[in-house]
């Protein structure tokens, strides 16, 4: 299957040229033609779900490697591994159901907005391919440019601000990784100030850095994980770096809002594994750096639940809903061991199908009232049933109800966070009935009580098309809630390299990882198949 | 009468030769031609561009092995100055296809200012090749003085004459405290020829003489390329002068100046690196914030470009400070000077683009100045605010553009060399340059409403920027071949 990876980059960008040359006004066909094309790509990327390899071994698959500046070292090399693949299928999966949801909320200017959309999947998955430094920042960095333009022309009222925030904000992080990305590349070949070179070929291959990583001195690693750290943690945002998050989500359209908060956190979340922790194992393992990133996770998760709590905007609560999830996800990461790792994992993608679900909720009423205030709500339950219970699933979801996604990425980073210091789990064990307090209040005064206002009597109840976007992302909260198995499996190896690597950089054996899963996290690829995976899944459902 | 060279050294300069004598005829001929037919005058100045750079490999032929010397050691021929040649020429060509309807359709003649852009062309060239601190200035004069014309070549206008006054004054200044600042080297050192320089500055101690030498020497090169505490002419000239010349301001005379300021720091003052690196240091620094954050407040596109150029002025500084930086293993040296070539070239391209498309959107019957005039530009020419933002995610250093791997370039020399604060300054700053670059994006597709803007049909600016625009991506998405290019340049 070589190619599939460039199939999927490249048919978005393809699809965005064939519309580029549509008339403005047959936004008929344009739709149609966006449509088809995302849906193409998802059905194109489906492979990625059905490869054996990733439940056997922490290897690249599907890879791809040419020559692009042979001057610098750089490649087009792309590669994915079970969790990459999984983001892949999450992204394009968002990807159609936002186009899809985007018919009748988005009036003007549909042929950029649909060529933007389509540009912004194909950076999008060319992030979570690369496996070359360079192509990977610049997927990166390319990727922004859309969004700028999806929240700048198609947001709300304060849509320049936003628009320019979040570019800025992501940009300052980047070009501070970039120096990172320059200092990695020296440091391998001929070495820069006082750290003397390792003398091997000019090379931006992230899979070579993965194997020098032991050969990087500490004093180095600390200081390139924490440029790194600056790119990722603006990104998915870590507390105090979330600023940007509420005012573009708010902002954004809601298709934007869904890929906001369903692809691109998750790209600060993959750069940690793929980058921070693989190639800087020894800083982040570091007592400090591990404490200080973790408070910083924990104080998102109660910082983010409580002004939740407060927000007379439902977007807005969703947004900062998301700086606690998110939290949940670095506190998983950080807790250094098997579970927190796996459990991370699947709450990126938890966080993507329900936040995600969550955002096209909030945009159907607001289409229908241009309203997103609490306040102007109450008793709709009474007028829109299907719409309460579709919202009723997805919330839960979200707040972690037993047999939903939610439940088993949150218990599984616990058991992470426990493993590593019961406080951790102690603080981040408040957010989760935080989370389930403010959902629930908000679900309560919009959906409950009286019917007070006039102008909520008349409201239509979902359409077809509406539940069609959301049928599939319940239909995924329901299947991983129930068995998350094949998840699990999928990105046990890479997660479980990621945690050898970590713990032969503490120069500890493996302890950690071995309390949760019978088989030790085997070191780099190993030719048995590990079992962990099958282990973790079926422990969390248990445990209610 | 034997001369003091040998007739083989004229074959050199071939092409410089010919094209002064081209600009001469072209100066006579403008004494005659009917104000009607001035276009051909356009047209034969272009010719002669193109015959002076295909004249380039000609004398590079005839030279022998590269480098060659010439007149005593006053010229050289090598890769590198035929690198900044061929850039100058091309450089002088789109300013000429930017200036065909300014020139026509303004009250002036246009036989001079055509003939005047050629001149000046000479003069960088020469530039390029000068390895002799005489040599190098006069040919920096000959530009200069043709170039405080060209700015003030509206004489009515008051703007323009204001302009052309700033530049000459602060220009004549500057060249004053060069040559004097060249006077006290060649008292210290008692030579002129950069080589000479060099092999004296490692014998001699270090003293006061030379090092107030060498400053002076800098402040005044650093005056030609805009730098901070240099730069206040430069955004006042590029507002002040018609857009095309402004255009030509931006790129060609910096890179002249760039290819003397790594010859004159490089191949003469080089043994000293250790006393002047600081000050170009310093400098850099400066240059970048004040560039960038001067950038922030402006409201005139062409002062905004003005700022910006200066903030690119402070990129290639750094370029400069990383001249010797080894690349990586089996790369050549003068890792820092390749990435120089590359980035001007890719600034040459974008700097262009943008110029020329506030050349082609024309408001109340001037070139834009204002960046509202682009309000709502999307809706009535696409095309037009797509390049446009292309060119400004150049200049903003975003992939995949020209300009993004031109300042990754010259970011990685210089961390190479040993500046990591400078670096984490420059990516900030061209961070910020975000900000400025994306007002005019926002003013063309963010805002609602109708800016003043309308398009104006000239083929010759229109053929001139899509070459920019292709270039920009190209060299974006496949920077190789201009990567080596660079680098054979400079390899001996």
């Amino acid at each position: 299957m070589n190619g599939l990876l460039s199939l999927l980059i490249l048919l978005p960008t393809a699809g965005a040229l064939a519309i580029l040359f549509l008339p403005r006004e047959k936004t008929g066909p344009i739709k149609a033609l966006a449509t088809a094309v995302a849906g193409l790509t998802f059905f194109a990327s489906l492979p990625l779900w059905f490869a054996r390899g990733f439940r056997e071994s922490a290897g690249f698959l599907f890879r791809e490697d040419l020559s692009w500046i042979p001057s610098l070292g750089v490649r087009y090399s792309l590669g994915v591994d079970g969790i990459a693949a999984l983001l892949i299928l999450l992204t394009t999966l968002l990807s159609v159901i936002s186009i899809y949801a985007s018919y009748t909320a988005v009036k003007t200017r549909e042929k950029e907005y649909y060529i933007f959309l389509l540009l912004l999947e194909t950076g999008m998955i060319g992030v979570f391919c690369a496996l070359d430094f360079f192509l990977f920042y610049v997927f990166w960095e390319v990727m922004l440019v859309p969004m700028y333009f999806l929240i700048g022309v198609w947001g709300g009222p304060r849509k320049l601000y936003a628009a320019i925030k979040f570019f800025l904000y992501t940009l300052f992080g980047s070009v501070i990784m970039l120096v990172g990305i320059i200092a990695l590349y020296f440091f391998n070949t001929t070495g820069f100030l006082w750290w003397k070179g390792l003398g091997n070929a000019p090379t931006f291959d992230i899979l070579h850095f993965h194997a020098i990583a032991p050969q990087i001195p500490p004093d180095l690693q600390l200081w390139l994980f924490w440029a790194f750290f600056l790119g990722f943690a603006i990104k998915v945002p870590m507390f105090p770096f979330h600023t940007w998050l509420p005012d573009a989500h708010v902002e954004a359209p809601t298709a934007g809002s869904v890929i906001l908060a369903g692809v691109l956190l998750k790209m600060g979340t993959y750069g940690f594994l793929r980058f921070s922790l693989p190639i800087f194992p020894s800083a982040a393992s570091t007592r400090w750096v591990q404490l200080t990133v973790v408070v910083l996770a924990i104080v998102g998760i109660l910082y983010g639940s409580l002004v939740a709590m407060v927000q007379k905007d439902i977007k807005k609560l969703v947004a900062y809903s998301s700086v606690a999830h998110l939290g949940f996800v670095m506190l998983g990461f950080f807790a250094l061991n098997n579970a927190g790792m796996q459990g991370g994992v699947l709450q990126s993608i938890n966080h993507g199908l329900s936040t995600g679900g969550l955002f096209l909720l909030v945009g159907i009423i607001y289409e229908r009232r241009h309203t997103r205030q609490i306040a102007d709500f109450g008793g709709l339950s009474q007028v829109m049933p299907v719409y309460a219970t579709l919202f009723m699933i997805i919330a839960l979801a979200s707040l972690g109800l037993p047999l939903l996604n939610g439940f088993v990425g949150e218990f599984t980073i616990l058991v992470g966070a426990f493993l590593a210091d019961w406080k951790w789990a102690l603080f981040a064990g408040v957010g989760v009935i935080l989370g389930a307090a403010y959902l629930l209040w908000l679900y309560q005064r919009v959906f409950f009580g009286e019917l007070k206002h006039e102008e909520n009597k008349g409201l239509q109840d979902v359409n077809l098309r509406e539940v069609l976007t959301l049928a599939p992302l319940i239909v995924c909260c329901v299947w991983i809630g129930v068995y998350p198995k094949p998840f699990f499996a999928m990105t046990a190896p890479a997660s479980a390299k990621i945690v050898a690597a970590l713990d032969a950089a503490k120069g500890a054996p493996p302890a950690v990882a071995a309390a949760l899963s019978p088989a030790p996290a085997a070191p780099v690829p190993s030719a048995t198949p590990v079992v962990p995976a099958a282990a973790l899944p079926e422990t969390a459902p248990r445990g209610n | 009468m034997a001369l003091p060279f040998p007739l083989s050294d004229l074959l050199v300069i071939l092409p410089e030769l010919i094209l002064s004598e081209l600009a001469l005829g072209i100066l006579l001929w403008a004494a005659v031609v009917k104000r009607e037919r001035e276009r051909a005058l356009a047209w034969a100045s272009l010719a002669s561009l193109a015959i002076a750079a295909a004249l380039l490999p000609v004398a590079a032929s005839f030279a022998g092995e590269l480098p060659r010397s010439a007149f005593g050691g006053m010229i050289a021929l090598d890769g590198f100055s035929i690198f900044f040649k061929a850039l100058t020429l091309l450089a002088a060509a789109v300013t000429i296809l930017f200036s065909l309807r300014f020139v026509g359709t303004s009250p002036y003649p246009g036989g001079e200012y055509y003939a005047l852009l050629l001149l000046t062309t000479v003069g960088m060239m020469f530039m390029a090749s000068g390895t002799h601190l005489v040599s190098i200035y006069v040919a920096l004069e000959l530009m200069a003085l043709s170039q405080y014309v060209l700015a003030g070549y509206f004489k009515q206008e008051a703007k323009s004459v204001e302009a052309a006054a700033k530049y000459f004054v602060l220009g004549a200044f500057s060249s004053g405290v060069l040559l004097y600042g060249l006077s006290l080297v060649y008292g210290a050192t008692g030579t002129l020829s950069l080589a000479g320089v060099s092999s004296a500055l490692e014998a001699a101690p270090r003293s006061t003489l030379l090092m107030v030498g060498v400053v002076l020497v800098a402040c005044g090169m650093l005056f030609k390329i805009a730098s901070a505490p240099f730069h206040v002419w430069a955004p006042d000239v590029y507002e002040g002068a018609p857009t095309p010349v402004s255009a030509f301001f931006a790129v060609g005379p910096k890179l002249a100046a760039y290819a003397i300021f790594a010859r004159v720091f490089f191949d003469g003052f080089g043994p000293r690196s250790d006393d002047w690196a600081p000050v170009l240091a310093a400098s850099a620094a400066l240059t970048m914030v004040v560039g960038n954050v001067g950038a922030l407040m402006q409201t005139n596109v062409k002062r905004l470009l003005g700022y910006s150029s200066i903030g690119h002025a402070g990129y290639a500084l750094l370029g400069l400070l990383a001249y010797r930086a080894g690349g990586a293993a089996g790369q050549p040296e003068a890792f820092g000077l390749w990435a120089i070539l590359f980035y001007l070239t890719a600034y040459l391209l974008m700097t262009f683009g943008a110029f020329g498309l506030v050349v082609l959107l024309e408001a109340k019957g001037y070139a834009t100045e204002s960046v509202d005039d682009f309000n709502g530009l999307w809706k009535r020419n696409p095309l037009a605010a797509g390049a446009m933002v292309v060119f400004l995610l150049s200049l903003a250093g975003i992939p995949p553009t020209a300009g993004f791997v031109g300042k990754y370039l010259l970011f990685s020399a210089a961390l190479k060399a040993g500046w990591p604060a400078l670096v984490v300054l420059g990516v900030l700053m061209s961070a910020v340059s975000l900000f400025y670059y994306f007002r005019i994006v926002r003013a063309m597709y963010l805002v609602d409403g109708e800016g003043e803007v309308r398009w104006r049909e000239e083929p010759a600016v229109a053929v001139a920027v899509g070459l920019c625009f292709a270039g920009t991506l190209a060299f974006g998405v496949l920077p190789q071949p201009l990567i080596a290019l660079a680098k054979s340049c400079l390899l001996p």
